[in-house]
C-alpha cells in the first residue's frame, strides 16, 4: 500500500498544573496504514496525547495537523467532522451497556447524522446493513441483539472496534484496548487492529504498557517518559537499555523489564543484524 | 523500631484513648443539653409524650377499629384512595418530564456547557423542593379553590422540586465513558443526551420515580386535608364527626395501599435492572 | 445488497430489528406505558371544579409573584419576632423528633439487620416498619391529637414514629454492610454481642449513621411545617396556615415560606455534604 503522510504532531505540550507538565514538546508523525504504539508507565502521559489529538482535552501548546489541516484551532462544527473521521476505542470500553450490541455499533453513524434522526436512533435500511456487516467481521454478528453489558470484555471491545469503524476513520485511537483483557482475547483484539491496518489502510495509533505486545504488533513505536518523547523508531531499534529507561523508577519497571529479557536474545539479535 | 519508639507507643496510645472517651462524653453532653433546651424552647414534656404512648395506643386500637357501621362507607373510601392515587401517579409522570429537562441541562456530565445556567438549574430545583408543600396548597387555594385540581397541581409544584433535585444528582453519577465515547464519533449534543446519558440513566430515574408515586401517596393525604380532595379529606371528614372507626378503617385501607404499591413497585424495580 | 447475515432479524415490516428482547427493557417500556395511560386517565376524569382555569392560573401565578417578590409584614398579623421564635420551635420539634428516633432506630436497626439478629426477629421488625411507614406522618400526628391532647407532644411522638420507620430502615442496611471478617475477628478474639456492637458496629458505621439522621433531620423539619399547618401543634407551619387561609395574605405567606426556605436550604447544604462525604463512596 502507497503511504503517505496523514498526521502531524508538533511541539505539542500540556499542563494540568502551572508547575508540571503532562506532555512536554512531543512530536511525531504517522502515514496511512500503519500501526504506531505509545509506550511508557502510566503516568507517562499516553492516555493525555491520545486525548489531546482529537481534542478531548485541549492542549497547552503546539500544533496538530490532519490531513494537512490543523486540528486545535478548528471550530465547533469543523471540530466534529475531524472527530467523524478519528475513531477512538477505550480501555473501559465506555458502551452503552443497555442497548444491543448493534445499537452500539449504529453509534458509530451518530457523526453523519442530524439532530433529531440521532437522538431518536432512526438509522437506514443501508446503515443497519453496514452494522451488521461490521459486526460480522468482527465476529459477533450472532450477539447483535445481546445486552452490550451480557457480552465478555473481549466482546465489548470488538463492539467497540466495530463501532469506531463504523465512523469510516482515516485514523483511529486505541486508549489501552487490551489493559482490561486477558491474553487470549488480548491477542484478538490485537491481530483484529493490525487487520485494520492492513486491508483498510486505516492508521492506528494505540497506547499500550505492554512492551512485548508493542513490538510484536506495530510498525513504530514511541516511548514516552514523565511526558517526553524518548524513543522513536521501528520495534527491531527497540533496545534493553531504552526499555530500562522508559520504565525507569516505576511500578512497571520490574515486569516491563523482565518481559523483555526474556526475549530479549531473539529480539536483540534481530536488532543488531539492522545495524 | 527503637526501644525508645515503643516505650513512648503505649503513653501516645493513652492519650489518644483519653481524648476519643472525651469527645464520646463531650458529643453526648451536647446532645442531651440540645435536647433539653428544645424541650423548654418548644413547650415539650418527654415524660408526658413517653409515657402516654401506650395509652395512645391502646386507644388507637379500641377507638380507631372500624366496626361494621363504617365498613358501609368503604366504596367512598375506595374511591377516594382510587383518585389519591391517580393524583399521586399523574403529579409524579408530570413533574419526571419537567425534571428530566432540569437533570439533563443542569448536570456536570452532560449539561449545558455554561456554568451559570447549570447553577441557576439547581437553584430553581433547591427553591421548588424547599418550599413547604402547605405553602404551595395554601397558595393554589386562593384561586383554583377546594378540589382535585388544586390537590394535583401543589403535589406537582412539589414533585417537581424533590425529583429534579434527584435527577440531578443521577445525571452527575453516570459515568464519563461512554459520553465521551459518543463524542469522539462526532456525535453531537442531543445525540449524546438521548443515545448516551438518557439509556445510562433509566433504571435510576425509574427508580426515584417508582419511590416518588410511593411518597405521594403519603403527600397527597397531607394535601388532600387542605384541599379538600383524596383520602385526607375523607380522614379529615370523620376525624372532625368524631366518627374514629371510619376514620381507622381509612388508614387501614391506606395502609393496604401504600404497602401493594411498595410491593408492585419492588418487582417492577428488580425486573428493570 | 441486501445481504442476510448470521444472527441479522427482520421486524414484521422487513426491517433490520435493532432492539434487544432481553426482559428489562420491557419492563421499562410497560412500566412507562402504564404510567402515562394512568397519567391521561386521570386527568380526563378529573373534577377541574367550577372555576375558569386560564383565570386562576393567572392569578395563581400573580400571587406566586407577590409571594416570592414582595414578601412582608405590612399587614401587622405577626410580627417578626413570632415569626422568628415560631421557626425556631419548629426546629426544635425536628430536633427532639431526630434525637428522640435516632436511638431508638439504632436499637430497632441493630434488631433489623440480618447479621446482628435472627431472621425471625429482623423480618418482624422490618414488617412492622414498613407497617408504620405506610401511614402518612399527617395521620399519625392527628391520632395522637386525640389521644393525648393538642400540643408538641402530639407532633413529636407523632412525627417520630414515621421518623424510626424510616431510620431503622436506614441503619439496618447500614449495619448489614459491615464486613463480616470484622466481626468474625471479633467473635473469634471471644468478644460477645455488646462489645462487638461498641467496638466494631458503631465506630464502623458513625459517620453513616450520622449522615442518615442528618438527612432525616431535614424531612422532620419539613413534615413539622406541615403539621403546623394542619394539625395546628409544633411552630410556623401553624402561621403559615393562618396567613395563607385564614388572613389571605401573600405577603405574610411570602415572609413565612422564605424563613422554612432559609432554614432548609442550609440544613439541604450541611446534608448534601454529608451524604457526598458518607454515603457516596
Amino acid at each position: 500500500m502507497n503511504k503517505e503522510l496523514l498526521f502531524e504532531v508538533k511541539d505539542l505540550s500540556k499542563s494540568y498544573t502551572a508547575d508540571k507538565k503532562a506532555l512536554d514538546s512531543v512530536s511525531f508523525t504517522a502515514n496511512t496504514g500503519e500501526l504506531i504504539t505509545i509506550i511508557g508507565s502510566s503516568g507517562a502521559g499516553k492516555s493525555t496525547l491520545l486525548r489531546c489529538i482529537n481534542r478531548l482535552i485541549e492542549p497547552s501548546s503546539g500544533s496538530i495537523k490532519f490531513k494537512g489541516k490543523e486540528v486545535t484551532s478548528l471550530n465547533r462544527s469543523e471540530l466534529k467532522d475531524y472527530r467523524t473521521n478519528v475513531g477512538m476505542i477505550f480501555q473501559g470500553y465506555n458502551l452503552i451497556y443497555r442497548l444491543s450490541a448493534i445499537e452500539n455499533v449504529l453509534h458509530g453513524r451518530l457523526g453523519y447524522k442530524n439532530v433529531i434522526a440521532g437522538a431518536l436512533g432512526l438509522y437506514s435500511e443501508e446503515e443497519k446493513q453496514r452494522a451488521f456487516e461490521l459486526l460480522d467481521e468482527v465476529g459477533l454478528s450472532e450477539f447483535a441483539y445481546r445486552r452490550a453489558d451480557r457480552l465478555s470484555g473481549g466482546q465489548k471491545q470488538r463492539v467497540g472496534i466495530a463501532r469506531a469503524l463504523n465512523q469510516d476513520p482515516a485514523m483511529m485511537l486505541c486508549d489501552e484496548p487490551i489493559a482490561s483483557l486477558d491474553p487470549k482475547s488480548s491477542e484478538a483484539v490485537m491481530k483484529q487492529l493490525r487487520e485494520i491496518v492492513d486491508t483498510k489502510g486505516i492508521t492506528c495509533i494505540v497506547n499500550l504498557h505492554q512492551v512485548k505486545t508493542a513490538i510484536d504488533f506495530s510498525d513504530k513505536i514511541i516511548g514516552l517518559r514523565h511526558g517526553k518523547k524518548v524513543f522513536e523508531g521501528l520495534p527491531s531499534e527497540l533496545t534493553l537499555d531504552t526499555i530500562k529507561f522508559i520504565y525507569e523508577g516505576t511500578k512497571d519497571e520490574a515486569t516491563e523489564v523482565s518481559a523483555m529479557e526474556q526475549i530479549g536474545d531473539s529480539h536483540l539479535k534481530a536488532g543488531a543484524s539492522n545495524d | 523500631m527503637t526501644s525508645a519508639a515503643q516505650s513512648v507507643q503505649p503513653k501516645y496510645d493513652n492519650s489518644y484513648l483519653r481524648k476519643k472517651n472525651l469527645t464520646i462524653i463531650a458529643a453526648i453532653a451536647i446532645i442531651v443539653l440540645m435536647g433539653w433546651f428544645a424541650s423548654n424552647y418548644s413547650d415539650y414534656d418527654s415524660i408526658y409524650a413517653i409515657s402516654s404512648i401506650p395509652f395512645a395506643l391502646s386507644w388507637l386500637f379500641t377507638n380507631f377499629m372500624p366496626t361494621a357501621d363504617s365498613l358501609q362507607e368503604l366504596p367512598e373510601i375506595l374511591y377516594q384512595t382510587y383518585s389519591t392515587i391517580l393524583a399521586a401517579v399523574a403529579s409524579t409522570t408530570l413533574a419526571s418530564v419537567l425534571a428530566i429537562v432540569v437533570g439533563v441541562l443542569g448536570s456536570n456530565v452532560v449539561g449545558v456547557s455554561s456554568v451559570v445556567v447549570r447553577m441557576a438549574l439547581r437553584v430553581i430545583a433547591s427553591v421548588f423542593r424547599n418550599i413547604p408543600i402547605v405553602a404551595w396548597a395554601l397558595i393554589l387555594l386562593l384561586s383554583f379553590k377546594q378540589g382535585e385540581f388544586t390537590g394535583f397541581l401543589a403535589l406537582f409544584l412539589s414533585t417537581f422540586g424533590q425529583l429534579a433535585r434527584l435527577f440531578l444528582d443521577t445525571f452527575d453519577e453516570i459515568s464519563v465513558g461512554p459520553v465521551e465515547a459518543l463524542k469522539t464519533t462526532g456525535a453531537s449534543y442531543w445525540h449524546i443526551v438521548f443515545q448516551a446519558a438518557i439509556p445510562l440513566a433509566i433504571t435510576q430515574l425509574m427508580s426515584w420515580i417508582l419511590y416518588m408515586v410511593e411518597t405521594n401517596i403519603r403527600s397527597a393525604t397531607l394535601v388532600g386535608m387542605l384541599t379538600g380532595s383524596g383520602i385526607g379529606f375523607i380522614f379529615d371528614l370523620y376525624y372532625k364527626n368524631f366518627r374514629y372507626d371510619t376514620a381507622g378503617l381509612v388508614v387501614l385501607v391506606t395502609i393496604i395501599a401504600v404497602i401493594v404499591i411498595e410491593l408492585v413497585s419492588n418487582k417492577v424495580r428488580r425486573s428493570m435492572l | 445488497m441486501e445481504k442476510e447475515i448470521k444472527g441479522m432479524e427482520r421486524t414484521s415490516s422487513g426491517k433490520i430489528a435493532l432492539k434487544t428482547k432481553e426482559n428489562s427493557n420491557n419492563a421499562i417500556k410497560y412500566t412507562l406505558i402504564a404510567l402515562v395511560v394512568l397519567t391521561v386517565w386521570t386527568f380526563i376524569q378529573m373534577d377541574y371544579g367550577n372555576i375558569d382555569l386560564g383565570n386562576a392560573l393567572y392569578y395563581s401565578l400573580k400571587d406566586f409573584g407577590a409571594m416570592m417578590f414582595q414578601p412582608n409584614l405590612d399587614a401587622g398579623h405577626f410580627t417578626w419576632k413570632t415569626v422568628l421564635s415560631e421557626t425556631f420551635v419548629t426546629i426544635c420539634v425536628a430536633l427532639l423528633c431526630t434525637i428522640g428516633s435516632a436511638i431508638i432506630s439504632f436499637f430497632l436497626g441493630l434488631l433489623a439487620a440480618e447479621n446482628f439478629s435472627t431472621p425471625a426477629v429482623s423480618n418482624v421488625v422490618k414488617a412492622l416498619m414498613s407497617l408504620i411507614r405506610a401511614i402518612p406522618t399527617i395521620l399519625w400526628v392527628l391520632i395522637f391529637t386525640v389521644a393525648i391532647g393538642l400540643g408538641t407532644e402530639a407532633a413529636v411522638v407523632g412525627i417520630s414514629f414515621h421518623a424510626i420507620a424510616y431510620l431503622t430502615k436506614a441503619f439496618s442496611e447500614s449495619f448489614e454492610e459491615i464486613n463480616p471478617g470484622t466481626i468474625e475477628a471479633l467473635k473469634a478474639a471471644g468478644a460477645s454481642y455488646w462489645p462487638i456492637v461498641f467496638q466494631c458496629v458503631i465506630p464502623e458505621t458513625i459517620s453513616k449513621l450520622l449522615s442518615w439522621t442528618f438527612i432525616r433531620f431535614e424531612i422532620n423539619f419539613s413534615n413539622a411545617v406541615a403539621v403546623g399547618a394542619v394539625a395546628g401543634a409544633g411552630g410556623i407551619g401553624y402561621q403559615l396556615f393562618q396567613a395563607g387561609s385564614f388572613y389571605y395574605n401573600v405577603h405574610e405567606v411570602g415572609v413565612i415560606v422564605y424563613t422554612c426556605l432559609i432554614v432548609a436550604l442550609i440544613l439541604e447544604i450541611i446534608s448534601i455534604q454529608l451524604r457526598n462525604r458518607f454515603i457516596i463512596n
